[in-house]
């Protein structure tokens, strides 16, 4: 019988008292983290320094923090400039404007500017994404970045990461400026349940298994990850689900995931982007050639979102626990027996 | 450990020698490469030897020193003026220009930050120049070294929304260490700016979003130097250098003819402008000191 793994140190009695927090306080929290452990690092923000919380550094680090104006395109350039003249340089926005409306400056300037760097020599550039998928709610599909982390995952070198909860945002924010090159930090709007602690390990390139289980497993990131414990809760008894949190689709722990298939024999992604291109895509390439097994994607079904309050909006789209408990039910049938 | 720039070269013939010789390296390097740009390239041969053999504080030895000046090519497609300056100065030898780009090759097509030395950026889509460079300045600036960042652009790339973005933010900073220039030939790929779109009065325009604006014939290499030495004298704003100059210059087929943008001479037509080099090059020569 699969249980919830004490080395993830969750917070205790996770599905009654786990507070709800805002993912994006922890970037906020992390970059005055990575502020203090570096003096060259820079925030930049396009005129959303309150929503994507880098006002925290801003009153912290007045003389690092740059006002660049709504101008996306031109916020990824100067940092990939600030970068090559010694700064670890963060710039700040919403998710649909960065790396949605700047996806080419970040591949010309950062990117491939980056590529082949000597050792020291890096483009030191972290995205933040905030605002990413539609639990943004009532702003509606302009602002609900769906395809980020696709975008960001088919640039070579980018590192990509996505946050479950505030806790593990900070972490990933610090961790960010901690390695050379660039990476993509992607988090939402809304409240989510705040599972993880100070204690929970969080190491870039790593997935955590969160709950044993022999008969599924369960991948997810971000909010989805709570809804994959919730899922794994409900069918306990009938199918015992392993739960992976998987923070980092690039560069994906591949080790893991085989090891975790090899046990279980069938698999379901969970994520709030739409289901091609980013964790599922990213899970569903690598086993194909590794170990085929069966697979169901929960994610949004190639379409645009739409105004709504986010839980209303998580259920319509199919992004809930209940969800994953079909998916995974569906995946069970398709082992072959 | 201590670097010490090399050093100016301030005499005026000298200068117009080598300019004859990147003109002559540019034709033989997209002879050879059977692709890419004419006219940019021969067009800013002057302005680019005036950058790296008298205004940059530089070292080819030492392409990282930290005390240097940066040169940011924006309009990326002009490269192979870029590569027959850093070649000409020592950064490779200048018989890898033969290489351009051919696989495997240092010189690629357009500008990759990581495969030359001498190389600050990675460039070739156009309008996001201006915004690295603007972003070395700012940074520059704030750790109080006397590093000056130059940024050539094309004409074409005023047409891109970013290239403003950049102006902007360049304006609102007082970047008086970024100077900005402005490869002003009236040609872009499908014809002239003007009826591609117009972009007059460009002067007007940057000295709304605050920057000091100079105008030079960019084929006398003294005043464009002169010109760059006024804009190190401008403390309250970024100077931009509009440098006018005639495409295809030095090539008398290519000059002013916007058919000559994106496409390189065949190894005949190579031959014929190599004699004209040749003969302006002995021109030079005559001239009095």
């Amino acid at each position: 019988m699969g249980t919830i793994n004490q080395n993830a140190h969750l917070k205790e009695n996770l599905f009654t008292e786990a507070k709800k927090a805002k993912t994006r306080d922890g970037y906020g929290k992390g970059l005055v983290k990575a502020g203090e452990k570096f003096s060259n690092v820079v925030v930049l923000c396009a005129d959303l320094s309150e929503s994507t919380r880098s006002q925290w550094f801003q009153k912290k680090f007045p003389e690092r923090y740059v006002q660049v104006g709504v101008a996306e395109q031109n916020m990824a350039s100067l940092a990939s400039g600030m970068s090559a003249a010694g700064k670890i340089v963060f710039i700040s926005s919403y998710a649909a404007f960065s790396p949605g409306r700047n996806n080419e400056q970040i591949r010309t300037t950062i990117s491939y500017n980056n590529w082949h760097s000597l050792p020291g020599k890096e483009i030191n550039v972290k995205i933040g994404g905030a605002h990413a998928g539609i639990s943004v709610g009532p702003d509606g599909a302009t602002h609900q970045a769906l395809e980020d982390v696709g975008l960001m995952r088919l640039q070579p070198g980018m590192t990509v990461l996505v946050p479950c909860d505030d806790v593990e945002c900070e972490k990933a924010t610090l961790a960010a400026a901690e390695i050379p090159g660039p990476v993509y930090i992607r988090f939402g709007r809304a409240e989510y349940p705040s599972i993880t602690t100070e204690k929970t390990p969080f190491q870039i390139g790593k997935i955590l298994e969160l709950r044993s289980g022999k008969d599924c497993t369960i991948v997810a990131n971000g909010p989805l990850v709570y809804e994959a414990l919730l899922a794994a809760k409900k069918l306990q008894g009938k199918i015992d689900c392993q739960v992976l949190n998987c923070p980092t689709v690039k560069p994906l722990d591949e080790a893991m995931l085989l090891q975790a298939v090899k046990k279980t024999g069938c698999l379901v992604t969970a994520e709030e982007h739409q289901w091609q291109g980013g964790l599922a895509g990213a899970v569903c390439e690598y086993l194909s050639g590794a170990f085929p097994v069966p697979i169901r994607r929960i994610g949004v079904q190639d379409r645009f979102g739409e105004s709504g309050e986010p839980e209303e909006l998580m259920k319509v789209f199919h992004l809930t626990s209940d969800d994953i408990v079909k998916a995974v039910k569906e995946a069970v049938k398709m082992k072959r027996k | 450990m201590d670097i010490h720039p090399v050093a100016k070269i301030t005499d005026i013939k000298k200068l117009k020698l080598l300019a004859n010789q990147i003109r002559q390296d540019i034709i033989k390097s997209l002879v050879a490469a059977g692709s890419g740009h004419s006219a940019g390239p021969l067009g800013m041969a002057d302005v680019f030897t005036a950058l790296y053999f008298n205004l940059l504080k530089h070292n080819p030895k030492y392409p990282f020193w930290e005390e240097r000046d940066r040169f940011v090519l924006s309009n990326g497609h002009i490269c192979p003026g870029l590569y027959a300056a850093l070649a000409n100065a020592n950064y490779f030898p200048r018989k890898e220009l033969l290489t351009l780009r051919k696989f495997g090759t240092r010189l690629q097509g357009h500008p990759h930050r990581t495969a030359l030395p001498g190389l600050e950026t990675t460039s070739g889509p156009l309008g996001s120049g201006l915004s690295q460079a603007a972003g070395m300045a700012y940074a520059l600036q704030r750790d109080k070294k006397k590093s000056r960042v130059y940024c050539m652009m094309s004409d074409g790339e005023q047409e891109a929304g970013q290239t403003w973005e950049a102006a902007m933010f360049a304006g609102k900073n007082k970047l008086h260490n970024l100077t900005g220039i402005l490869d002003r030939n009236n040609i872009q790929i499908d014809g002239h700016t003007e009826d591609i779109m117009p972009l007059e009065p460009l002067k007007e325009k940057y000295e709304a979003f605050n920057w000091h604006v100079l105008e030079v014939d960019a084929h006398n290499i003294q005043h464009f130097i002169n010109a760059c030495e006024e804009a190190q004298t401008i403390y309250e704003k970024p100077t931009l250098i509009i440098a006018h100059n005639i495409p295809g210059k030095g090539v008398s087929f290519m000059e002013n003819d916007y058919e000559w943008h994106g496409k390189p001479p065949t190894a005949e037509q190579g031959k014929i402008a190599l004699a004209e080099l040749e003969v302006l090059r002995k021109k030079i020569e005559k001239e009095v000191d």
